[in-house]
């Protein structure tokens, strides 16, 4: 199985790079441009073919490894 | 007072940068160092402080310090914190304790996304503790700072317990001691301390203020102050 981790900084922590994109959009002519949010995708092979196994297993290495939770929300998919 | 010679354990791991000037700067107060790999299980032993220097470990992949945190040097170190032994982290090392939780909050990209490099002046909130005792309350120390990710974050309720047990140790500051923003850091924070005070935290690099003419001689007190 595949799982597809994206980790964002948390609503309300301050996005330098989001903020810079979200400027220099602004710059270029795009309007209507409400928010930019920048954050890192991780993307996992597996060996399982048990979804819900594959689910635990990344959540765990999210909550030790892949985001500081102090700073970092984060979302799994799973295909 | 007969001065006590410390033995100081400086650990390495791949990327780090700045273990040589924390040896020399803890040589030059005459104390003994010992530099400690990231695969090493245990510290040496009577050890009076650890310190975790700057650099890049692990290039910052994935974030700043969050690969190091789980070398195998980093279990004995959190072992020796939790027996109150005495932690200092640089910089990088800052970024480490913060990723290892053993230090409060965490370190993001600066505001201005740039690599800021300078000279720059701290303010000493407290001074009640194994690191800043020989520098006074108040006081606006000159030391340099180089980093990328130096902003501090911590959540509204860890500040506060941050501010009511005297963990804040540094502000950025001007001339005058008025906090500056330096990186975007929650009320300009430049470095804290954990509860127990014997982890201590900061983005600037006292070991790079040795000598008056190279700008500032301001952090041979701070790391004079595990003398005490």
């Amino acid at each position: 199985m595949t799982a597809v981790v994206n980790v964002f900084l948390k609503e309300g922590v301050l996005d330098p790079q989001g903020k810079a994109a979200h400027h220099a959009l602004d710059s270029l002519g795009f309007a209507g441009v409400d928010d930019v949010r920048i954050g890192k995708q991780i993307i996992i092979k597996l060996d399982t073919e048990d979804k819900a196994e594959a689910e635990a297993e990344v959540k765990e290495m999210c909550e030790t490894l892949l985001a500081n939770t102090v700073i970092e929300d984060y979302t799994i998919e799973i295909s | 007072m007969q001065k006590k010679s410390l033995k100081v354990a400086v650990l390495r791991f791949p990327g780090t940068n700045c273990e040589f000037d924390t040896q020399y700067a803890f040589e030059k107060l005459g104390h003994t160092t010992e530099l400690v790999w990231h695969e090493n299980e245990t510290l040496p032993e009577d050890i009076d402080l650890v310190v975790v220097p700057g650099g890049f470990s692990y290039g910052d992949y994935l974030r700043s310090g969050s690969i190091a945190r789980f070398s195998p040097v980093m279990k004995a170190v959190t072992a020796y914190a939790e027996k109150s032994g005495k932690v200092l982290g640089i910089c990088n090392g800052f970024q480490i304790l913060t990723e290892a939780g053993l230090l409060p909050g965490a370190l993001k990209r600066n505001n201005n996304l740039h690599f800021i490099s300078k000279h720059q002046n701290l303010c000493v909130i407290n001074n009640d503790n194994a690191f800043l005792n020989l520098c006074d309350k108040g006081e606006v120390l000159n030391i340099p700072i180089a980093h990328a990710d130096g902003n501090y974050y911590i959540d509204d309720a860890g500040f506060k317990k941050l501010e009511a047990n005297g963990q804040i140790l540094l502000r950025y500051s001007d001339e005058k001691g008025e906090p500056v923003v330096v990186n975007g850091s929650v009320t300009s924070i430049a470095g804290v301390c954990n509860e127990g005070k014997n982890v201590f935290g900061l983005m600037p690099h006292p070991e790079r203020a040795l000598e008056a003419i190279l700008g500032s001689e301001d952090g041979l007190r701070m790391l004079k102050g595990f003398e005490a």
